[in-house]
Order: C-alpha cells, then structure tokens, then sequence
C-alpha cells in the first residue's frame, strides 16, 4: 500500500481520545451548544475508528458505516439546533441546568 | 283441627313481624294486644287440639312441603304431634302466656315496648317450631331461632355494655355445644340416611346394636348440644350472666322453656340413647355433678336472679339424672312442673325487682311478707314446690326420680344418694330465700303490691305449681314403660323428709337463729368455702385462664398479622430501593451522562478482567 503508512493503533488511540474529549465536553458544559458540539465531536471520533479499521482490513464497509454516521449527525443537528431554537425561546437562556423542569 | 297445627307457630311469628315493622308507629296498647293475644290464641289453638289428640290420642305428622332437596336429602316443613309435643306446646304457650301478660306490666315505663314483644314473640315461635319439629333439621332452625332471640332478649337493654358482654357469652358458649349437635346431626344422616326423628330412630335400631361405637358417638355429639342449650356441666357458665336481661325474659328463656330444649332433645331422641348404655350413664352423671354443684353454688348467692339461675342449672340436672336412668317420663314431668314453679319464682322476683327500684341484692330486701302479700304468697307456693315439699307439684315429679334413680343398675343408689343431697341442698336455698327476703325488719320500701297484670299471672301459676303435680303427662305412648316394681318403703319415706328436714334447717339458721353457724362461716376454712362456692366453684376462673385469656393472647398476637410481616418486608426492600432510585433521577443531565461513562467504565474492567469474557484466539 501507497504513501502514509500509519499504525492502526496510532489511530485508535487518537479517536479515542477525541471520544473523551467530546464526552468530558458533554458532561462538563452547560451551554446546549456546547453540548450539541461536543457530542459532534464524539460522533467524529467513532467515524474515525470506523474509516481506521476499514482502511486497515481493506474492506468498504468503514467508510460505509462512515457515511451512514455523517447522515446521522446532520440529522441528529437539525433537530438538536431546532430544539436548542425553542429552549431559546422558552427560557430566554441556553443553561441546561436552569432550563431543566424535571424533578425525580 | 290437626291440620291447623301449623297456626300455632305462625301467629307469633306474624306478630313479631308486624311488631318489628310497625316498632315506631303502633300505640303502646296496640303493642300490648299483638304481643300478649298472639301467644294467646297460640295457647288457645294448642289447648283444642289437645282436648282433640286426649280424646283420640294418635300422633300424626303435617308435612308442609319440601325445604330444599340435595341428592338424596331432602328435608321437609313438616310438624310431628304426639304426647310429648302436645307437653312441650302447652308449657311454651300457656307459661308463656302468662309472662307475656305479666311482661307488660313489668316493661312498662321501657322505651322499647314493641321491641320487646318482637323478641318475645319471636322466640315463642322458634321454640313450638323447635318442639313440633318432625325433623333435626328443623329442630335445629328453632334450637337456632330460640338461641338468637335468647341473645336479643339477654342483651336487651344493650346501652350497658355488661350486658352485651352477657349477651356475647350466653351466645357463644352455647354455640360451643351447638357445634357438638350440628356434628351428631351429620353423623346421623350419614349413617342412617335421614333426619326424620321417626325414621331415624327406626334405621338405627336396625342398623346399629345395642353399646356399639357409632350410637354412643351420635348420643355423646347430641349429648353436647344438649348440655350447651340447658346449662350443664361442663356449659353452664351462661346461665348465670343471662340474668341480665329483664326478668320475665329470665322466667321464659332461661327457666321454663328454652333451657329445657336439651332435656327435650334428649326425650325425643331416647330411642338413640337406648342402643347407647354408656352415654346415658353419662348422662346421669353430668345431671348429678350439676345439680350438686349448682345447689351449692345457689346457697352463697346474694343476688335473687342468680340463686333463681343455680337453682335452674339444679333442677335441669335433675331432668337430666332422670334422663340418664331412663325415666323418661318423670324427666320430662319435672321439666313441666320446673316450669310453672320456676316461672312463678322468675315472675315473683320480677315484681319484687319492679317494686323495690331494682334492687337484686336480697339482703337489702327483707320484710316483704305484708308489703308485698300476693308476691309472698307466689314465693311461698313457688320455693315450696322447689323444695319438693309433700303435695305441691315438685314433689310429685322430684319424688319420681329419685325413686327410679335408686333403682338404676349398680350406682342407681348413689344416684339416689346424691340426689337426696341436692335436694336437702334445694330446700335449704330456697326458703333461706323466702326467709331473708320475706321475713325479718325491712330494708327497702317497695312502691306497692302488683297490679293486676302481675297478679293473675302470679295466682294462675301459684295454682299450677300447687295441683300440677296432679296432671297425667298423655306420654305413655311415647316412651318405653318404666318398670312397675317400688324400691323398699324406707327410700320413700326418706325421699319424703329430706327436704323437710332441709326447710327446718334453713328455718333454724335464718329466721330463728336458733342455730348458729356465723363460727364456721367466719373460719378461714369456711371462709374459703364460701368464696369458692360463691364464685360458682371457680369455673368462671377456670374457663377464664384456660380459654378466654390464652385466646386473646393469641389475637393479640395475630392482630399484627405476623405472616403479613414477611410480604411487608418484601414491600419495605422494594420500598427503599424504589427511594434510592428515585434519588437517582434528579433531572440533570451530566449527571445521568457521568452515571453512563462510570457504568461503561465499570464494564469494561469487568470484561477486560473476567476470562470468559475474552475474546477467543482466532476471533481477531
């Protein structure tokens, strides 16, 4: 195989730690935006390990399931960016924690 | 005329209905006239089909139609008439006649006029339903029917709560024997098939032999049912509580009639007890053991109904001992004489308690002779026939069953022996009454002599007590021929003077004083003699700690449902993982995501640690 020949180990290391990351992201911030990326980002680093291992087997199927995670993501901002749009509208601030009404 | 049987008890209970309907709208006379006239003409209808059965003495049956029908039982509303009925008809509707009339008089000034009658009424016609009966299970409605109204009437005046409480217990230890029939009476059918008192009878004489186990079981479960309704050894803890309710309820219920319904239920059952030697000898035993300790339980009372009430568990032991030896017709002669003197007693104190503002207790009477004559008079005739004293009717009866006792097989003279202590015994408590209350400087002041309503009743069964010794009971047919031979002449005599010499006794030690026992009374031995009789041999203690304390023990334990305990644990656990859980779920987001990476966490380690969850070799 041709040109760069990174160790497929190099690249799961770097994924997961962009999963990290975005789940430390996730877990830390209260402004939904920031929580839409950071869950982007978490999105991004499964990508990679996908696109990793099909590039490592020769098989299609990672970039596939690539495409697949891509589509999911768009959709998954439309609606999130939507709802982020409402809380907005509702509550006049992007706090997660002061715009949550659930009580256990 | 024989087919309008079926009148008789159908009147009372007509009246008791309407009375129970129309408590709050019928006139107080009105309530008098339906009460007192329905178990008069009862008596009426009950004395011309007697006039008709003496002059063509043929007992029959009315079968009214089927009850229920289950396979092959098939019980029917049907009457049975024959001497011992037309006995049992006339003494529950002529003496209760008679206290009904009397009843209303004393009742007066009471609220619950109408209610009173109902009851009354009602327990007239479960009792002739429980004497006409053809069959056990009828009998067993009215000995039921008889048993409820007892509980109503005892518990009459219910705002005192001692008197539910004697109402409770007059239920429930009579039901204790209650059981004991209801299982003779299913052992009967099983066996034999039937419950018609006549057919029954017949099967078992064929089917069963004379001593063998099956009779004397049937005869022992009856045995039980009788014991419980007629207050005997080891049931009769009721009767004395049951004074509670008002007086002519006492003379009915709980002397005259329903507490003869076992003397009778035996009576009527002897062909039963015939195949069963053993448990008539048990039953002459019982009526001994309890007629000895009644009558020397009622020489310590102080309260007139409760030395009335010993005195009644006595004179049924008598009606039981003669039972027991198979005089049947002289058992159910003292049954009918007990009756009207008893009731005479009964009525006599009712007057006395109506007039002297409730007073029960009798040395706070005294004096009453000349106050009170036609009452003294009835008490005088009443105590005497108890007594047994020559020529009234007591006499006749007692007489007969402590001559047939003495000839029973082997203990027939202890039989006598112990009889004739009772009856010394009966003698000394009664005119130790007549002379306490009657005699001696007055305590109280009655308000007046009885009105008329009182007195006729009084007088007719002041005349009863005296001559019924006379009446031929037409119960020939009925029951076996007792033998005709007499026990030697000195029996007799001394049958004779035994209460006489009981009378002078309780005349030496209570009104002449001529003989003094206050140094044996006052010694401690005496003392605890009396105490322990008094107490009615401590069998109230007794049962007390053996039954009624464990019991509650028991549902005391039980009433925090220990089983429960162990589904309420499960509950609880649920409970407090359910409020963990519920902690848990605080709505905040990170937390639930920091919840996810530890769990992710966690399981990762456990799947990187455990062997089995390793991939295998050839999988990568």
């Amino acid at each position: 195989m041709e040109g760069l020949n990174i160790p497929l180990n190099h690249i799961l290391l770097v994924s997961s730690l962009l999963f990290s990351i975005g789940m430390l992201g996730l877990m830390i911030r209260r402004n939904i935006i920031f929580i839409l990326m950071s869950l982007e980002v978490m999105l991004n680093s499964a990508a990679l390990a996908f696109v990793a291992a099909g590039a490592h087997w020769g098989q299609p199927d990672g970039q596939v399931i690539f495409m697949l995670i891509l589509t999911v993501a768009a959709a998954e901002v439309a609606v999130g960016l939507g709802l982020v749009l409402q809380v907005q509208r509702r509550f006049k601030t992007l706090d997660m924690d002061s715009a949550n009404r659930m009580r256990g | 005329m024989a087919d309008m049987i079926w009148l008789v008890p159908l009147i009372p209970l007509l009246s008791a209905i309407i009375l129970m309907l129309g408590s709050a709208i019928l006139p107080r006379l009105l309530i008098g006239l339906l009460g007192v006239g329905s178990v008069g003409l009862a008596a009426l209808l009950t004395m011309l089909l007697g006039l008709e059965f003496l002059a063509n003495p043929e007992p029959f049956q009315l079968s009214l139609w089927t009850w229920m029908q289950v396979g092959n039982f098939s019980p029917s509303i049907a009457f049975y008439f024959d001497g011992l009925t037309l006995v049992m008809m006339s003494v529950i509707t002529g003496v209760g006649f008679l206290i009904h009339l009397f009843s209303t008089e004393f009742m007066e000034e009471d609220t619950s006029y109408a209610r009173y009658f109902a009851y009354l009424n009602m327990f007239v016609a479960a009792m002739l339903v429980l004497v006409m009966a053809d069959n056990l299970l009828l009998l067993y409605l009215g000995w039921e029917g008889v048993g409820v109204c007892s509980y109503l009437l005892v518990g009459f005046w219910y705002q005192d709560s001692a008197n539910g409480q004697a109402a409770r217990k007059a239920f429930v230890v009579t039901r204790i024997g209650d059981t004991a029939m209801a299982l003779g009476l299913l052992l009967l059918f099983t066996e034999l098939g039937t419950l018609d008192i006549q057919a029954m009878v017949g099967a078992a004489n064929i089917e069963w032999q004379v001593g063998g186990t099956l009779p004397l079981i049937a005869c022992l479960l009856l045995l039980g049912g009788a014991v419980g309704k007629s207050a005997q050894l080891p049931l009769h803890t009721w009767l004395p509580d049951a004074m509670a309710g008002p007086t002519p309820v006492s003379a009915l219920i709980h002397a005259a009639t329903m507490v003869t319904a076992g003397v009778y239920l035996i009576a009527r059952t002897h062909g039963l007890f015939l195949l069963a030697p053993t448990a008539m000898m048990i039953v002459a035993l019982v009526g001994l053991a309890t007629l000895l300790m009644a009558a020397f339980t009622a020489l310590m009372q102080t309260d007139i109904k409760r030395i009335l009430a010993y005195s009644t568990i006595s004179q049924i032991g008598y009606m039981f001992l003669a039972l027991g030896v198979g005089a049947w017709t002289a058992g159910i002669f003292h049954l009918m004489t007990h009756a009207f003197f008893k009731a005479l007693l009964f009525l006599g104190s009712g007057a006395i308690i109506h007039y002297l503002h409730h007073e029960h207790n009798i040395f706070k009477m005294g004096g009453l002779r000349t106050r009170m004559p036609v009452t003294f008079w009835s008490f005088m005739i009443g105590s005497a026939a108890l007594a047994a004293l020559p020529m009234t009717s007591g006499f006749f009866s007692k007489d007969q069953i402590l001559l047939q006792a003495y000839q029973f097989s082997d203990i027939g003279p202890l039989l006598w022996f112990g009889g004739l202590l009772g009856a010394l015994l009966t003698a000394i408590y009664s005119f130790r009454l007549v002379f306490v209350v009657f005699f001696g400087k007055a305590n109280t002041e009655p308000e007046g002599d009885t009105g008329w309503r009182m007195a006729v009743p009084l007088i007719t069964l002041c005349t009863l007590a005296m001559i019924g010794g006379y009446f031929i009971i037409p119960v020939a047919d009925v029951f076996p021929v007792a033998s005709g031979d007499h026990p030697a002449h000195w029996v007799e005599y001394v049958s004779i003077s035994v209460p006489l010499l009981g009378v002078l006794l309780a005349y030496l030690i209570f009104q002449s004083r001529q003989l003094n026992v206050d140094r044996w009374v006052s010694s401690s031995v005496g003392q605890a003699l009396r105490r322990f009789w008094l107490s009615g041999w401590g069998i109230d203690w007794l049962y007390d700690r053996a039954f009624v304390r464990p019991y509650y023990r028991i549902s005391g334990l039980l009433k925090n449902e220990p089983i429960d305990a162990i589904y309420g644990l499960v509950v609880a656990i649920n409970q407090t993982f359910n409020h963990w859980l519920v902690e848990s779920q605080t709505g905040r987001m990170r937390w639930y995501v920091a919840s996810m990476v530890l769990g992710l966490i966690v399981l990762l380690t456990l799947a990187l640690q455990i062997p089995a969850l390793q991939p295998t070799e050839g999988a990568s």
